[in-house]
C-alpha cells in the first residue's frame, strides 16, 4: 500500500510534514508542478516517487530514503545528501548534489553546470552530459558521467574521483587525467550496477586531482609578479 | 533575485488569453520578487499607429495639454489614454520623435516604451497588484514580458523595475547585474541613445536598440552583446514579431524554457511554466550558457 500524496489538494508544508513523521513506508506524491523543496529533509527508510517536475532542493539532505522523481529538477537536486538514493528520469539544473556527503544521486537525463559543486563524499551517476564546472572544489566520492563534460571539469578539486565517457570540453585548474587501475574499474562497474546504467567501463576516463593547489608554492608568487611587471 | 517570465505565442490559439496566462506565470513568480513588477504585451493595433507608454509617478499632468503640444511636433493626430498613473498615447506620427519630445518636455514623466505593437506597464508593490491595478489579465497579443523584482543593488522605485524599453518595440527583462554598465551608458548616449535611470538593465535595453537601429539582426545583436556587456544575466527580450534569450556564460542565474507547437514560455523557475495548457507534452530544455535563442513569427 501506499499513501498517494496530492500536491494540488495539500500544502507543500504538510506534505513535507507527513513525510518527517514517517519512519517508514511508500509515498506517491502527484502534481508537484516545480514546487521547491519537496521531499527535502527525509531522515527514514521511505520510498518517495513523485510524479511530475520539481523546484529547487527536491530530496535535500535526505538521509536513509528512496526518492524517485518522473520528471526534472531545478537547482539543488539531492544537495547535500547524506544517504539513501535520489533517481531522477529527466534531466536537472544547477548544482544537482551539491556538497552531498553520501549516498546516491542518479541522473538519468542531463546535468547543469556546477553539478556535484564541492562534493563530499557522496556518488553521482549521470547518464546524459553535465554542464561547466561540474565538480567544483569537490573533496571526495564520485561522479560518473556517461556523456560528455562541459569547461573547467573538477577546477580546484581536491581528491573525488571522476570518471567521463564522452568528451570532456576542458579541465578546470589543477584536475588532470589519471590512470584506471583496478581498483577504479571495481569501483567504476560497481556505480554503474548500482545506477542500473549498462556502459562499459573500457570507454570511461578517470580524472582527478594533481594535487598541486595543495600547498603554497613560492614560484607562483613569482609568476605573479613577472605578470604583474608584463614580462 | 528577481523573476522573469516571457510567453511567445506562435499560433492564433491562446493570443486572446495572452494576458491571462502571462498573469498566472507572473504569480508564480511573486516569491523572486515582491518588491515590484512590470509587464510589455505584444499586440498589433493595425493602421501604422504607434503608441507610447508614459508613467508619471508624482502629481498627474493634464495629458489633454501635452496632446496638444505633442501633436504639432508630430505633424500628427494624438489620442491619449489614461490608466491610473500610467498613460498610452496613440499617434500616426514619429514614435522615437514622441519619446524624445515626452522626455525633454515633461519632467517627471517617464516613458516606458514606444512601438507599433508594444504597451508597458510596471510599478512597485506586489506583483499580483500590479497585474490587477494594470490590466494585465484581460490583454491579449502575440507576446508578452513580465519581471518580478527584488531589490538587491538600489531602492525599490518604479524606475528601476523593468522591463526597460529605450528602442521601438525593444524591451528586455533582467535577473543579473552588469558591471560595464556606465561605459556603456557613455557610449550609447554618443550614439544617439537616451536613458531615464541609473538602471544597468536599461544600458542593456539601450544596447539592443542600438545595434537594431544600426541593422543587427536579434540575433547579431545578443552575439555582439556577449562581447560587450560584462557581468551576470539572463535577458528575455521582446522584440517586434519576436522573442529573445541570453544568458551569460557562467549562467548563474536560472532560465527555464519550454515549447510546444502553439508556444514558447521561459520563466526563471519551471513553477511559472508548469500552470500553461498542454505544458505535459512540451520539449523542456535549460537555455545553455552564452546561447542566442531566438523566434520569431512568419511575417
Amino acid at each position: 500500500m501506499s499513501d498517494v500524496i496530492d500536491l494540488s489538494e495539500v500544502s507543500l508544508r504538510e506534505l513535507n510534514t507527513q513525510l518527517h513523521q514517517a519512519t517508514s513506508g511508500h509515498f506517491v506524491v502527484r502534481n508537484p508542478r516545480g514546487a521547491h523543496a519537496v521531499a527535502a529533509g527525509i531522515s527514514a527508510d521511505l520510498t518517495i516517487e513523485i510524479d511530475g517536475s520539481v523546484g529547487y532542493y527536491c530530496g535535500g539532505m535526505n538521509q536513509l530514503g528512496t526518492v524517485r522523481i518522473d520528471g526534472n529538477a531545478g537547482t539543488g537536486l539531492a544537495e547535500n545528501i547524506m544517504s539513501g538514493m535520489v533517481r531522477l528520469s529527466g534531466s536537472a539544473t544547477m548544482s544537482a548534489g551539491a556538497t552531498g556527503c553520501g549516498g546516491l544521486l542518479v541522473i538519468e537525463g542531463d546535468a547543469g553546470a556546477r553539478c556535484g559543486i564541492s562534493m563530499k563524499g557522496v556518488d553521482i551517476v549521470v547518464g546524459g552530459n553535465v554542464g561547466h564546472m561540474s565538480a567544483f572544489m569537490a573533496q571526495t566520492g564520485n561522479l560518473v558521467v556517461l556523456g560528455d563534460a562541459e569547461h573547467d571539469l573538477g577546477d580546484s578539486i581536491y581528491e573525488a574521483n571522476l570518471f567521463v565517457r564522452g568528451d570532456v570540453s576542458s579541465l578546470g585548474s589543477d584536475c588532470v587525467q589519471k590512470e584506471m587501475r583496478p581498483e577504479h574499474v571495481g569501483a567504476l562497474t560497481s556505480l554503474l550496477d548500482a545506477a542500473g546504467m549498462t556502459a562499459s567501463t573500457d570507454d570511461f576516463t578517470r580524472y582527478g586531482s594533481a594535487r598541486y593547489l595543495y600547498n603554497f608554492h613560492v614560484d607562483d608568487i613569482d609568476a605573479e609578479l613577472r605578470e604583474e611587471e608584463g614580462a | 533575485m528577481c523573476g522573469i517570465v516571457g510567453l511567445f505565442l506562435k499560433t492564433e490559439r491562446y493570443r486572446s488569453e495572452l494576458g491571462r496566462l502571462t498573469a498566472v506565470m507572473l504569480h508564480e513568480m511573486r516569491e523572486r520578487g515582491p518588491d515590484s513588477a512590470g509587464f510589455a504585451v505584444y499586440d498589433e493595433i493595425g493602421g501604422g499607429q504607434t503608441r507610447i507608454s508614459v508613467l508619471a509617478e508624482g502629481s498627474q499632468p493634464d495629458w489633454g495639454q501635452t496632446v496638444k503640444a505633442l501633436e504639432p511636433v508630430l505633424n500628427a493626430e494624438v489620442l491619449v489614454r489614461p490608466i491610473r498613473d500610467h498613460a498610452v498615447f496613440e499617434t500616426s506620427g514619429d514614435g522615437r520623435l514622441a519619446r524624445q519630445w515626452l522626455i525633454d518636455n515633461l519632467p517627471g514623466v517617464e516613458v516606458l516604451s514606444y512601438g507599433k505593437q508594444i504597451e508597458l506597464y510596471k510599478s512597485v508593490g506586489d506583483p499580483d497588484l500590479v497585474a490587477t491595478r494594470y490590466d494585465l489579465a484581460t490583454r491579449t497579443g502575440t507576446h508578452a514580458i513580465a519581471h518580478t523584482r527584488m531589490a538587491t543593488e538600489s531602492a525599490i522605485t518604479t524606475n528601476g523595475s523593468h522591463p526597460f524599453a529605450t528602442g521601438a518595440d525593444t524591451c528586455l527583462v533582467h535577473n543579473g547585474s552588469l558591471s560595464n554598465h556606465n561605459q556603456w551608458r557613455e557610449r550609447l548616449v554618443q550614439r544617439g541613445e537616451s536613458f531615464q535611470t541609473e538602471n544597468d538593465s536599461e544600458v542593456a535595453a539601450g544596447y539592443l536598440a542600438w545595434r537594431l537601429r544600426e541593422g543587427d539582426t536579434i540575433h547579431d545583436a545578443l552575439e555582439r552583446a556577449l562581447v560587450d556587456l560584462d557581468g551576470f544575466y539572463t535577458f528575455a527580450i521582446g522584440i517586434e514579431n519576436g522573442f529573445a534569450i541570453l544568458r551569460d556564460p557562467i549562467s548563474c542565474k536560472p532560465a527555464v524554457v519550454a515549447e510546444t507547437d502553439d508556444w514558447v514560455a521561459m520563466s526563471s523557475e519551471y513553477r511559472a511554466i508548469a500552470q500553461l495548457p498542454d505544458v505535459d507534452h512540451a520539449e523542456i530544455f535549460e537555455p545553455e550558457p552564452g546561447r542566442v535563442y531566438t523566434w520569431s513569427l512568419a511575417a
